[in-house]
């Protein structure tokens, strides 16, 4: 296993340090630069600002820089946001966005999983087609439907929640639903359609013939191989629940990173669009080599290779 | 009396394009310590017959009708938590597939532990040490160590004695084996009806063997049920189904098994494929792929069975002429097919 993990994140290793290549060049050549406005700017205060940020060097020495900086764990001045580098811009929102996304994803486990549980094993009762029919819903309402409805419902006419802001806990709710409605419904369909399967096989009905109850057959023989759908689903889900939604984050007025990855695009601030699209594609690799060795972990027939 | 006694069994198929009438009116009789084969094609209602006992049967089929008479109880009138304790204590049922019916998700030692804590007072240990013991009596080697195998690090030989060794763990009254060896290598196969013979005779356990294997209930089975088409079409001893089959059905089952003697030459295959059990049977379910020539057009309802000897019945068909011998009407029909 720990070759496997070790294999792993060099692989990783390898996947980011394209990513962030791909990533330079492209921003490298787009035409235009972090320093171009609409106000002239006399040449020879651009040339001072541009030698300020290494932009009168050669395209594959800034690379360089730009890598062994990232590799020590610097990711640059923000082009456009003066004294603020990138890693202050993470450090700032990265934790909000990571708080509101894991509780948001652990509310729509808390809902999806069970639900879809009881879905499969109920199929083809009210148990199933309700609360199927809300979670194709969920699926399909935007989060710029969803949230504004609730911001309406529970925040103007009920007067229960604040609709705007990051402060106490009660500004989580609103956000984290909105958020975590899409997700539950994911997960309720992804877990009923793993469960079914599991219920159909033929081990299930050698478990009937020795007498298993019904919910035993459920959590005891079903409920492994039935998740595997969603724990899939799981790994990317949470990288990109956890860095942040830029529709959520601008509804509820949120400072988190969601919004960042569009200022930094419409800003052509090129260190952050770098270090911000490095950030996710750490996420996304380290999320899913966790939902690989949580694979070998419920399927005794897969091994680490 | 006898151990368990099916009575008129039906059992239907509520499908969406109609009703499949899979079990339609089966009776027959085990024994304590008696082998009863049920044999027929696929399709003829022998699995289905067999869930039946145990009522594991899915939407969208239904038992309709009948008794099931285990015992002394009617089991197809037993709560469900009765019907708990007797699935997999009082009787038990092994499976086709050792490859599927096995939880790929849990360990050996899991699966039979669970029979037993279900079935007994053991506790965790005792039930291992007796599920490692069964293990070792079907002759799988370090059974202390390979109990905690996952099904999937077993071949399927191996498979299916884990499967008999979990059925018997309970020493149960009677067993259910749905085609025990047909997922099986030839070789396989003969060694598993050993063990199971063998198990038999320690244990006196009961055991219906469904399957379409005539071989296999020749060697292993005291009465023999022949099914087609939902129904039983003859029933009696092994001996009486093989040398004196009366049916026709029954007739070109046993022509179509290969011998020695038939070497060389085209083996007969019953021609046609088993009716479709959603439109209901007039007359005969056999007709069509009947070899005697017809007389009379089927109607009316199913010919019922008549008593032939001392424990062999049949159903006692009006629509062919059965004035030949059955090799006369077969070897024409082979004939035919060369040409």
């Amino acid at each position: 296993m720990a070759k496997f993990i070790a294999l792993r994140f060099l692989q990783g290793l390898l996947v980011l340090l394209a990513i962030y290549a791909i990533t330079f060049f492209l921003v490298a050549a787009t035409p235009g630069s972090p320093f171009s406005s609409e106000r002239a700017i006399p040449p020879h205060i651009l040339a001072q600002i541009e030698a300020f940020y290494g932009y009168d060097k050669p395209v594959l020495e800034r690379f360089w820089t730009s890598l062994t900086n990232t590799l020590s764990g610097e990711f640059g001045p923000s082009a456009v946001y003066a004294n603020r580098s990138v890693t202050d811009i993470i450090a700032e929102s990265f934790p909000v966005s990571l708080k509101l996304g894991s509780i948001s994803l652990l509310a729509a486990l808390l809902i999806g999983i069970p639900t879809g549980i009881v879905a499969a094993v109920r199929r083809n009762t009210w148990l199933d087609y309700v609360p199927m029919s809300v979670s194709m819903a969920g699926i399909c309402l935007p989060t710029f439907v969803m949230g504004p409805l609730l911001a309406l419902v529970f925040g103007l006419i009920l007067r229960l929640l604040p609709v705007s802001g990051w402060y106490g806990p009660e500004y989580i709710i609103l956000p984290a639903a909105t958020l975590s409605l899409y997700y539950a419904a994911y997960f309720a369909r992804l877990t009923r359609g793993g469960m079914l399967e599991m219920l159909n096989q033929d081990f299930v009905r050698t478990a009937r013939a020795k007498g298993v109850p019904e919910w035993t057959i459920v959590w005891k023989h079903c409920l492994k191989g039935g998740l595997i759908p969603a724990i899939t689903f799981l790994g990317p889900a949470l990288a990109g629940i956890i860095s942040g939604s830029f529709v959520v984050e601008t509804i509820f007025q949120i400072p988190g990173l969601g919004q960042w990855f569009v200022k930094a695009a419409l800003n052509r601030d090129d260190f952050l669009i770098l270090g911000l699209t490095v950030l996710f594609a750490a996420l996304i690799v380290v999320m899913n080599l966790l939902a690989d060795i949580a694979h070998v972990a419920l399927n005794p027939r897969l091994k680490y290779e | 009396m006898a151990l368990l006694h099916v009575q008129d069994l039906k059992t239907y198929f509520f499908m969406r394009g109609g009703v499949v009438r899979a079990v339609d009116g089966v009776s027959f009789e085990v024994e304590r310590g008696q082998t009863v084969g049920i044999v027929g094609e696929s399709g003829s209602g022998k699995s289905v017959s067999c869930y039946s006992i145990l009522r594991l049967i899915d939407e969208p089929g239904r038992i309709v009708g009948g008794s099931v008479m285990f015992d002394g109880e009617d089991l197809l009138q037993a709560t469900n938590s009765r019907m708990r304790e007797i699935r997999g204590g009082r009787i038990s049922m092994i499976f086709q597939d050792p490859m599927t019916s096995l939880n790929p998700f849990l360990r050996i030692s899991t699966q039979m532990v669970e029979t037993l804590r279900l079935h007994t007072d053991l506790d965790q240990r005792a039930a291992l040490h007796k599920a490692i013991a069964a293990l070792e009596e079907v002759g799988i080697a370090e059974a202390s160590k390979r109990i905690h195998s996952y099904p999937h690090e077993f071949s399927g030989g191996m498979r299916q004695r884990v499967m008999i060794a979990s059925a018997l763990l309970t020493e149960p009254d009677l067993l259910i084996a749905d085609e025990p060896t047909t997922a099986l290598d030839v070789t396989i196969q003969a060694q598993v009806l050993d063990l199971l013979k063998q198990r038999q005779e320690r244990l006196g356990t009961a055991i219906i063997l469904v399957t379409h294997d005539l071989g296999v209930v020749a060697g292993t089975c005291e009465r023999v049920n022949v099914m087609y088409a939902g129904r039983d079409v003859e029933s009696g001893t092994a001996d009486q189904i093989f040398y004196d089959p009366h049916h026709a059905y029954t007739q070109a089952l046993q022509k179509a098994i290969p011998s020695l003697q038939t070497k060389g030459d085209l083996l007969y295959t019953v021609p046609g494929m088993p009716p479709d059990l959603s439109k209901p049977v007039q007359g005969c379910a056999f007709y069509p792929r009947c070899p005697y020539p017809k007389l009379a057009p089927p109607d009316g309802p199913p010919p019922e069975l008549v008593v032939l000897t001392e424990g062999h019945c049949a159903q006692d068909c009006q629509y062919c002429d059965r004035s030949k011998p059955i090799e006369d009407v077969l070897t024409s029909d082979v004939t035919e097919a060369f040409e």
